[in-house]
């Protein structure tokens, strides 16, 4: 395969960018519609180079796209501009195009009408195009610069319907929160930096530079531990900001105010599974750590179930969602952080299309009721058969049923988890049975029962629809996927084969795998958690507020989100922040940084105006100048030389 | 005798001569303009083909064509092209001598070419007076007051400043016997030290002086902001950057070649151009704070820009062995030349419509001229090291130079130079794009001026976002050493 396909991928949603945003947006205000269109051509396109490459990099193995130089200071600096196109590139290459192709479509029915409909898409285009920078790239830098880039188009994103106060404040949230990671991740950077300039002379960000030398930065100690464990910790402090892992996690559910299909891509698909990408990304940098890799296992391990928990008692069913999404990649991370690398990757791949699809067709239901608040749902059933069949199929996925896609990599983790981390796998075992419970608890609640009247509420019943095909297609496909993308791993040897190229163990067998007793284990916890959700809001043999009383203080925590947004809202910030250390810096602007800066530009003015009245436009002066200048020179090398 | 080497001056002489006869008879007078960027384009190319002939020397060894010089005579040619594509609505406007104007333009640049492959110090006394009288007159070209002025200032003091120079060379001969630069260094290489000659000393000082002039160095700046704001715009242009570009040509050459050996002398001169450095910075960009006129202001930032060239000599001279100062020079005076020049042309097409080079005329000139402001607003980040632009690179580089000799005092100096510049240069883009415009019409513009300021504008994102390709040229650039 050329190289220039790899660039191509690329360049052509920046392309659809700067298209929309310099020609469209300004030029054919009334033909909106080629916005869409034009990011629709330039992602599909991308999807077609990404399947290529991905049937290339399984034929072929790694493609290295050679290197541009960008910067290169002799003997300082060298700073590369270079695709890394492996396993892993390969296979985000196409869950990225993919996802975005589907999401973009149905896009053209979700925003139909908005009165930012081209800025919508240049913004959806610029998003994919630093996804796929941020898969693409071969150095750190370049990773870092398209990191901040899907954070910015984020931020862009949550708050597209900025006049909302809601979404502005969550735009802020978000783009705030995850900064703290980011934080940790340039100190990692910088340090990788610095550390191998120590190693080899010169400093690098090579990634590839980093998976050979990981083993030489693990000997090298550095505040008490080594340069691979802080290196390994400031990336994953990066990745826990990204993927809204624990203590991070607060920004995502808020960032449901954006457009629904923007929390199908971004917030569920993609850009929040960099972090587990960027892990993966540097495995071998965490391999050679041991603490880093408990980390990592442990806080995805607890994000898992602490998240779950809140999704039990959302009312909101993007909210479930997203609470759904930090509990998934929680999993990610806990596989992880138990050397199942592949197994991690595997369930984003799988977990890109069921979770997308779970957006899309909440987005779907949103459009036909005006609400997401599922206790003013109930009965689309009915109305909307492909929303309700395609919602149905990813609940079943994620909730991890054998054959569907969920169960497959779900599956791998855990037996990772069980190997290396028991008491971890505990945990996720009981995470199971709750993310069973509350995606069929969504169902229930959206789709079944009689219909509750919308936004209006009981008295308003408008006409029940379903969805325009651009909408319904997109799901259908997304559905089909959420199936059978977890059969991928039957294919040569399977998934971590693929992946971990030759070194992977071939995966079980679509049938023998339930020769195995635990995969019975974990389905009977899937399958106790959909019954629970059926007896409590489809057959209601126990009402769910009977349940709440029951648990009334379970219920309470879980309601309040751990009151995580109070500790950080009123201790943190405005104990903390804004009572202590704002008040002292306060002083100290006003009195010392603005007197110094305002004494300091007030002087410079004034020297400024002074020295100019030197400048009299007298030639003589002038020449005297010169005079006085040369003496002085010559009487000051004198004396020192 | 190679007559080969001298191809590209002796044809830019040709193209000058002609230019001036067909003054005389051609009515459409913008074919003077094609005429002479003909010219320059060819001395380009017999440029680059000597550079692909490889260092060569002729006049026993008092010319020589090695990289450096060709180096050099690119970016005269290239920003000689560029001030008269400016010139052309410029001139337009002269009822006589556009024939003249354009020869003289031609012929200064042949003398700054010489300059920097001069290493003899008559020779480059010669192509540096050459150079400078076509620039007195062009400087007066107007015959306004105040252009009158510019040029009797500038002829003036360059005069004084041409004197103290050959002083300076005449001390050094007394010293040495010779006036080569090689067999000087010869010379000085086995001196102890040089308070038991204080000739040299004095020699070396008053050099120092007279190219400093050129360069716009403090205290040998007082020149500038006159000459700058009475002379023609475009002949600004040029001066800030042919003139400062072929006068560091030369500092590099006669300090490198001739003081490089002993170490304590380079260091010597390292520090006093450390010193002026620091004091250029600070005294330019200080003073331009308080500028209400573009050009004046943009003069006072010329000194402040050789202020932070400095540091790259003063890297060369406490480092003679490194070349990293002299490629950062280098690479910073290309992109010095590509962005002063963008910032002059904008200027120029504004003067050209507004007939003011007051900054507060400028106010709403975005919505004016959108593409001129944009263009203008770009060179001016550039100018203040913003990135993506060329400025940006330039500084990092040359202040990387100058932190590898560990002159880090000098570099802070330098920073918060860059920050106190900030504000008299965004100054500028706060009144093009927040200001309200005075009047309504457009700011219109010659193709050649639109084309002139689009290349600069271009280079300076390009050189902004792929330095490297220059920055290896400008590594692998040496001069022949005898």
């Amino acid at each position: 395969m050329p190289h220039h396909l790899a660039w191509a991928i690329f360049l052509l949603p920046l392309g659809s960018f700067v298209i929309i945003s310099f020609i469209i947006r300004p030029f054919f205000t009334r033909w909106p519609q080629w916005a869409g269109y034009t990011t629709i051509a330039s992602i599909g396109i991308g999807l077609i180079f990404s399947v290529w490459t991905l049937i290339d990099v399984f034929n072929n193995g790694p493609l290295y796209v050679p290197p541009v130089d960008w910067v290169v200071i002799e003997g300082a600096v060298t700073i590369h501009l270079g695709l890394l196109v492996d396993q892993l590139t390969a296979v985000m290459l196409v869950v990225v195009t993919l996802v975005s192709l589907m999401v973009q479509v149905y896009s053209q029915g979700y925003m139909h009408g908005d009165g930012g409909y081209c800025r919508y898409f240049a913004f959806m285009s610029l998003f994919t195009a630093s996804m796929l920078g941020l898969v693409l790239a071969d150095n750190l830098l370049f990773l870092y610069v398209f990191w901040e880039g899907v954070g910015l188009c984020s931020y862009l994103l949550i708050g597209f319907w900025f006049h909302k106060p809601e979404a502005a404040q969550a735009a802020k949230k978000a783009f705030i929160v995850t900064r703290l990671g980011d934080f940790g991740f340039l100190a990692a950077i910088l340090l990788i930096f610095f550390q191998t300039r120590n190693l080899t002379g010169a400093g690098t960000f090579d990634i590839l530079f980093l998976h050979e030398h990981a083993t030489e930065l693990a000997k090298i100690g550095f505040l008490g531990a080594s340069v691979a464990t802080w290196a390994a910790l400031g990336v994953f402090s990066g990745a826990v900001g990204k993927s809204a892992q624990f203590p991070l996690h607060t920004w995502l559910p808020d960032a449901m105010e954006g457009p629904t299909p923007v929390s199908a891509l971004i917030h569920a698909a993609t850009m929040v599974a960099a972090g587990v990408f960027l892990v993966a990304r540097l495995f071998p940098l965490f391999e050679a750590s041991e603490q880093a890799m408990l980390a990592v296992a442990t806080i995805g391990a607890f994000t898992a179930i602490f998240a779950a928990s809140m999704g039990l008692v959302m009312n909101d069913i993007k909210r479930v969602l997203a609470y759904s999404t930090i509990s998934q990649l929680g999993y990610m991370m806990l596989g992880l952080g138990v050397f199942g690398y592949a197994a991690a990757m595997f369930h984003l791949f799988n977990h890109a299309f069921f979770k997308a699809l779970l957006f899309l067709g909440a987005g779907s239901a949103n459009h036909a009721t005006g609400t997401f608040d599922m206790r003013q749902m109930g009965g689309l059933r009915k109305a909307m058969p492909w929303t309700f069949a395609t919602y149905l199929i990813a609940s079943i996925s994620i909730a991890g049923i054998w054959p569907f896609a969920g169960f497959w990599s779900k599956d791998e983790i855990l037996a990772h988890a069980l190997e290396h981390q028991p008491a971890l796998f505990v945990l996720a075992l009981i995470t199971v049975f709750m993310t069973a419970f509350y995606m069929f608890r969504t169902v229930f609640m959206t789709f079944g029962g009689e219909y509750r009247g919308g936004a209006g509420g009981e008295h308003s019943k408008p006409h029940l629809h379903e969805s325009p095909a651009v909408m319904v297609v997109p799901m259908v496909v997304l559905a089909v996927l959420s199936v059978g993308s977890g059969w991928f791993n039957f294919v040569e040897g399977g998934f971590p084969h693929f992946l971990e190229g030759a070194h992977g163990e071939p995966a079980s067998f679509f049938f023998t795998v339930l020769a195995h007793p635990w995969p019975w284990v974990s389905l009977l916890m899937g399958i106790a958690g959909i019954l629970l959700a059926y007896a409590m809001y489809s057959a209601k043999w126990v009402t769910p507020e009977r349940m709440g009383q029951l648990f009334a203080p379970f219920y309470k925590l879980f309601s309040r989100k751990y009151w995580f947004d109070e500790l950080y809202e009123q201790v943190f910030v405005v104990r903390f922040l804004v009572n202590g250390l704002f008040w002292i810096n306060q002083l100290f602007d006003t009195y010392i940084v603005d007197g110094l800066v305002n004494g300091v530009a007030e002087g410079t003015l004034v020297a400024g105006r002074g020295l100019r009245r030197l400048q009299t436009g007298q030639l003589q002066l002038y020449g005297f100048a010169i005079a006085v200048g040369v003496l002085f020179i010559a009487g000051a090398f004198y004396l020192f030389a | 005798m190679n007559f080969d080497l001298l191809t590209p001056e002796l044809g830019l002489c040709g193209t000058a001569l002609l230019v001036i006869l067909a003054d005389l008879v051609v009515e459409r007078k913008t074919v003077l303009a094609g005429l002479s960027v003909v010219g320059l384009l060819v001395a380009i190319g017999l440029t680059l083909w000597l550079w692909g002939q490889g260092p060569a020397t002729a006049f026993g060894g008092m010319l020589v064509m090695d990289q450096f010089a060709l180096f050099f005579k690119l970016i005269l040619c290239g920003a000689a092209i560029l001030v008269i594509l400016s010139s052309v609505d410029y001139v337009s406007k002269f009822p006589r001598f556009q024939g003249e104007y354009y020869g003289l333009i031609l012929f200064s640049a042949v003398g700054m070419m010489l300059m920097a492959a001069t290493r003899e110090l008559v020779s480059i006394y010669i192509s540096l007076e050459l150079a400078s009288i076509s620039l007195y007159i062009l400087a007066g070209f107007l015959k306004d007051h105040r252009s009158s002025e510019a040029g009797l200032k500038y002829l003036l003091l360059g005069a004084v400043a041409s004197a103290v120079l050959l002083y300076g060379m005449a001390l050094v001969f007394g010293f040495s016997g010779t006036t080569h630069l090689d067999k000087i260094a010869g010379m000085v290489g086995s001196l102890e030290g040089l308070g038991a000659n204080p000739g040299l000393l004095l020699g070396i000082v008053l050099m120092v002086a007279g190219f400093g002039f050129k360069i716009a160095s403090v205290p040998f700046q007082m020149w500038v902001p006159d000459v700058y704001e009475g002379a023609p715009t475009p002949i600004t242009a040029y001066l800030s950057v042919a003139s400062k570009a072929a006068g560091f040509a030369v500092i590099l050459r006669v300090f490198i070649t001739a003081f490089g050996e002993p170490a304590w002398l380079s260091q010597n001169w390292g520090m006093l151009f450390a010193i002026l450095s620091a004091l250029s910075m600070t005294v330019g960009n200080v003073v331009a704070l308080a500028q209400g006129n573009i050009k004046r202001m943009l003069g006072y930032s010329s000194i402040a820009q050789a202020g932070y060239l400095m540091v790259g000599l003063a890297a060369v001279g406490r480092g003679p062995g490194d070349f990293i100062g002299q490629s950062s020079i280098l690479f910073f005076l290309a992109s010095y030349a590509l962005t002063n020049l963008g910032a002059f042309i904008a200027v120029i097409a504004i003067s050209n419509k507004v007939d003011s080079d007051l900054i507060d005329d400028y106010s709403g000139m975005a919505r004016r001229a959108p593409l001129l402001a944009l263009a203008l607003a770009f060179c001016l980040i550039s100018l203040t090291g913003i990135p993506p632009t060329a400025g940006f690179v330039a500084k990092i580089y040359i202040f990387y130079a100058g932190i590898k000799q560990d002159l880090l005092w000098l570099v802070i100096t330098g920073v918060i130079n860059s920050v106190i510049s900030a504000y008299y240069y965004l100054r500028v883009v706060r009144v093009m794009y927040l200001g309200a415009p005075a009047a309504e019409e457009g700011v219109p513009s010659s193709g050649a001026l639109r084309t002139a300021l689009g290349l600069c504008s271009l280079g300076v994102l390009v050189l902004g976002i792929v330095p490297g390709v220059l920055i290896g040229v400008a590594e692998a650039v040496k001069f022949l050493m005898p």
